[in-house]
């Protein structure tokens, strides 16, 4: 620890602290555009000088100079930084104007106006003159993918952009070319470019360099209502602020969570709305003589009540989706338990966990920041670029740090950081229980984490393959005290919550592919169940948002929320249970999942003992205490994963197979958006070239 | 300084190798550079690729010293457009001029020189002449200051030209001929162009000054008095002179001044009796 003295405040700061940290510390605002918490330091703006004293006597780059590069005074006084020295006036005033020298004046057809860095800070730190007369230099404006929008006049040359996708991203896609006032950001030859995380340059971007391509000349700022949201669109949970105006989502950003998602989101978290407003199911649908005929809420009823009545209840089932809320899998699973049904269950793709192993094994035990603490990881049967890209940018976070050995059992993909390639399928797994390079590397290891992705459980033979696992698990030493690196990582944003509410069958009950076959059931209550082929024969009851596969297969269709027009509790992977806010209404006559099941229940003579849901909450937390705890991860018992690592069962010899191939068209909102469609069209021309 | 962009895709090769002999040189230039840092190669490389294709470096050179280096293409985009010395576009045949525009060089008429290339080549920088064979830019400083105003065309220099000069130049380049390199006015390499106005004396090169030195006569006393045990009472003055040499009286200039030289002689000296003296070697250089 160091002393310095910031503007009269002495504090005490971490001597690797930089200037610009050190006065944060000491509640002095320092104006930045090039430095950036998790990018590298540049330097290269110089918004952010201070004036020093026990430095070299000029104005200093706060961003690039440590508190130990100063020395004391001559008596041991701490060093002085002064942030409001007439020096440091004029040198704000100096950058700012230069920095203004080449920048259009287009702020009011700038979409980042409103919200834009250089704005604000011309307005505090500027000079409300500009003495140049020159012509102002002017950029072409490139083509680097749908999802940004160049205007490169506006570029004040940062680089945080090429910083972000080279060190977080990991590609190195964006770069600078040419030097001094002719300095550009480009692609190589304006190719699109193809990382999952590409949106986040926009919020990094402090001009209006750099926009959402999707969202241009849509809303202005100050127009958008805010509202702190969870994304569904995997199962890390990222938090995000889903900005609306009126009734219509206008765009999604990410929120700050050290925990979760740092602040990044992935592509497809971001411009997922266009989805929203297409492909909406906005009235209750009945199949009459074959046809989807429209209907009013009654008739809808009145049709299902009218096939539910006589049907026993073992020859009704459910379906909970990928996107379903836990408040309405736990509505689903009551109504289902009240007329006598255990069919019930969450696992559209037939994954292989189970809650009655216990919670340890079904959900990321050492926690998404945890990843920071390992020190070495087996991926087996998973592609987390694809499957959830912004834990991905955690692990390569990690990588980037250094004495981090990547092991991976699986397909052979791109996760933009090196690894070694072990094998392709359990052959390998088994291998490693035993010997194998790989193996002493995890024994070596102080904390070692074992990913396992849906690709390796979802198939016949996952009840062995988790097993075998959770036995190479223990073997390793990855489950101790204080530290359970047995991870699963799950592609839906409902299943961990689902698990929890036990939306698996009860006794005698029938799984997904049991209900799903021809003559498993004869009413099926699919709760935006999007995933799974429902083979003839079944009434299917599909309640969800879009028009879908599962509304295509559907005998009556009611409209319910997304998850940007309801409240409700969503499970991430790591078990955190985190609350997703109303930031729209449901359009038309769609209404809150749970309250259509509340509704349904009446209907079908099996109410449901809440009308509100603040009573539905009540007795979800009676019954799962856990769940009361928002944002909070609730630590699963260790002992779980050990019970499973006993547990036998042979894999088969196929090779295991990502569980998400197309990234962007994961969900019925995301097969909904154009933008996502483009983007898919796009990443697979990228396939086809590179496999030529 | 312009915006620089590569060459339109009709220009552009198809593809790009490096021939054997320089695949060779390239993988020992690699090899100078740590493990894992390769990507240090990449200026030599590009130059080296540019000399191959004929003076310019092409998009296809890019990725393939990309390739080589483990880079991504942009990151090699990003160096071949920031060094003005990498050629984006196809240069001359026979000769690509680079003027020298930098000061010394414009007031010794650097500008009647781009006035020649204008005519003769293109009016702008950066295009080929109609028959492709030349093409010009201007450069900055190129390091000849004392010889301006000068051309460098490859790797080498042409100095103290005249536009004159550069016609013949051209007329050399145009006929297949590569012209003597260096001044064009007869001086040798960078002195004076006056001739020389100082060491005139032709005793100095005839060997009959060797050992005549005032200084060494007295440093050979002081050598002969110390080796007599006489030392503290004669050698102070030409050491403690020689250690300290203080802002002499200005009344009296000429005796201050001479130890020192007497000094400098002496050490000078000792250099070349080093066969009889232990001497320390020479910074950098061989102790025989």
């Amino acid at each position: 620890m160091a002393k310095i003295i910031v503007d009269d405040i002495e504090v005490e700061v971490p001597a690797e602290y930089t200037l610009l940290q050190a006065c944060e510390a000491a509640g002095a605002e320092i104006p930045r555009f090039c430095f950036h918490e998790r990018l590298s330091i540049a330097g290269n703006c110089r918004m952010c000088l201070v004036e020093v004293k026990g430095g070299p006597p000029k104005p200093q780059a706060s961003c690039a100079m440590n508190v130990r590069d100063l020395r004391p005074g001559p008596n041991g006084e701490p060093p002085v930084v002064l942030t409001k020295s007439p020096m440091v006036k004029k040198a704000r005033e100096g950058v700012m104007e230069f920095l203004l020298i080449n920048h259009p004046l287009d702020c009011p057809i700038c979409d980042q106006g409103g919200e834009c860095d250089l704005q604000d800070q011309a307005m505090a730190y500027g000079v409300d003159t500009s003495r140049y007369a020159e012509n102002k230099r002017a950029v072409e404006d490139k083509y680097i993918g749908p999802l940004i929008k160049t205007s490169m006049t506006r570029c004040i040359q940062c680089t945080r952009c090429v910083r972000f996708t080279t060190e977080v991203a990991g590609v190195s896609e964006l770069g600078a070319i040419g030097r001094g006032e002719d300095m550009e950001i480009t692609t190589y030859l304006e190719a699109a470019m193809s990382s999952e995380l590409q949106g986040n340059v926009a919020d990094l971007c402090p001009v209006g360099a750099l926009t959402q391509r999707p969202y241009a000349y849509h809303a202005r700022p100050w127009e958008l209502v805010k509202t702190e949201s969870v994304d569904v669109m995997d199962a890390v949970g990222s938090n995000i602020r889903v900005d609306t105006r009126g009734r219509e989502v206008m765009r999604v950003l990410p929120r700050l969570n050290e925990d979760v998602n740092e602040e990044w989101i992935s592509d497809k978290t971001r411009y997922i709305w266009d989805g929203l407003k297409t492909q909406r199911l906005d009235r209750p649908y009945v199949r009459v003589g074959g046809k989807l005929k429209a209907a009013s809420w009654p008739e809808a009823f009145a049709a299902i009540a009218a096939k539910v009545k006589g049907v026993a209840g073992n020859r009704i089932g459910g379906l909970v989706g990928d996107l379903a809320t836990v408040e309405e899998a736990f509505a689903l699973k009551s109504l289902l338990a009240s007329m006598g049904s255990a069919n019930i269950d969450c696992r559209q793709d037939g994954v292989k966990l189970d809650p009655a192993l216990g919670r340890a094994s079904y959900v990321f035990n050492p926690t998404i920041a945890g990843i920071e603490q390992a020190d070495a990881l087996l991926i087996i049967g998973s592609d987390p670029r694809r499957e959830a890209s912004v834990l991905n940018a955690r692990i390569r976070k990690r990588w980037l740090a250094g004495n981090f050995p990547i092991g991976l059992v699986g397909e052979h993909v791109d996760l933009t950081y090196p690894y070694e390639y072990l094998g392709a399928g359990p052959d390998t797994l088994t291998d490693l229980v035993g010997e194998g390079t790989f193996a002493a590397t995890l024994k070596g290891a102080q904390r070692p984490l074992i990913l396992i992705g849906q690709g390796a459980l979802a198939r016949a033979d996952g009840a062995a393959i988790l097993a075998l696992a959770a036995r190479l698990a223990v073997s390793v030493g990855a489950v101790k005290d204080g530290w359970n690196g047995f991870a699963v990582l799950h592609t839906a944003a409902a299943r961990v919550g689902a698990l929890d509410v036990g939306c698996v069958p009860g006794a005698n009950g029938l799984d997904a592919v049991a209900m799903t076959n021809p003559g498993g059931v004869d009413v099926l209550f699919a709760l935006g169940a999007d995933e799974i082929d429902i083979a003839p024969g079944a009434f299917v009851v599909y309640l969800g948002t879009h028009g879908d596969r599962g509304a295509h297969r559907a005998d009556v269709i009611l409209p319910g929320a997304a998850y940007t027009e309801k409240s409700g509790t969503y499970v991430n992977t790591e078990g955190r249970v985190q609350l997703a806010n109303r930031a729209a209404f449901p359009p038309g006559e769609a209404r809150e999942d749970w309250a259509v099941l509340r509704a349904l229940s009446d209907v079908l003579g099996q109410r449901l003992p809440f009308d509100t849901l603040a009573q539905l909450r009540a007795a979800l937390y009676a019954a799962h205490p856990h769940l009361a705890r928002i944002d909070h991860v609730e630590p699963a018992d260790a002992a779980g994963v050990i019970a499973l690592a006993g547990a036998g069962g042979t894999p088969e010899r196929a090779p295991f197979r990502a569980a998400v191939t197309e990234f962007y068209l994961t969900n019925p909102i995301a097969r909904a958006s154009a933008v996502m469609a483009e983007c898919s069209a796009l990443a697979s021309s990228r396939l086809a070239a590179a496999a030529e | 300084m312009s915006v620089r962009r590569l060459a339109p895709k009709e220009v552009q090769p198809e593809s790009f190798a490096f021939t054997d002999e320089n695949l060779a040189w390239a993988e020992k230039a690699i090899a100078k550079f740590p493990a894992g840092r390769q990507a240090s190669a990449v200026i030599p490389l590009l130059m080296r690729a540019q000399e191959q294709a004929g003076g310019w470096v092409s998009e296809p050179a890019m990725r393939y010293v990309g390739d080589m280096l483990g880079m991504a293409p942009i990151r090699v985009y990003e160096i071949a457009t920031f060094y003005t010395q990498f050629q984006l576009q196809p240069v001359g045949r026979k000769a690509h001029i680079q003027v020298c525009g930098t000061t010394p060089c414009m007031l010794k008429g650097a500008e009647d020189l781009m006035k020649v290339c204008k005519k003769r080549i293109h009016a702008e920088p950066f295009h080929l002449s109609e028959n492709g064979d030349f093409s010009w830019e201007e450069v900055e400083c190129a390091g000849t200051c004392t010889n301006a105003p000068m051309i460098q065309v490859w790797k080498d220099v042409y100095e103290d030209l005249t536009p004159e000069d550069l016609d013949k130049i051209l007329d050399a380049f145009e006929r297949g001929e590569k012209p003597a390199t260096g001044p064009q006015n007869g001086r040798h390499f960078s002195a004076p162009v006056t001739g020389q106005a100082t060491l005139t004396s032709a005793e100095l090169y005839d060997g009959s000054m060797v050992g005549k030195g005032a200084g060494l006569a007295l440093a050979r006393e002081a050598i002969a008095a110390r080796a007599n045990g006489e030392a503290p009472a004669a050698a102070p003055a030409p050491a403690a002179a020689a250690a300290a040499p203080p802002a002499p009286p200005k009344s009296d200039p000429a005796p201050a001044a001479a130890p020192p030289a007497k000094a400098v002689v002496a050490a000078g000296n000792a250099d070349s009796e080093k066969p009889s003296k232990p001497v320390a070697p020479p910074p950098g250089g061989k102790a025989d």
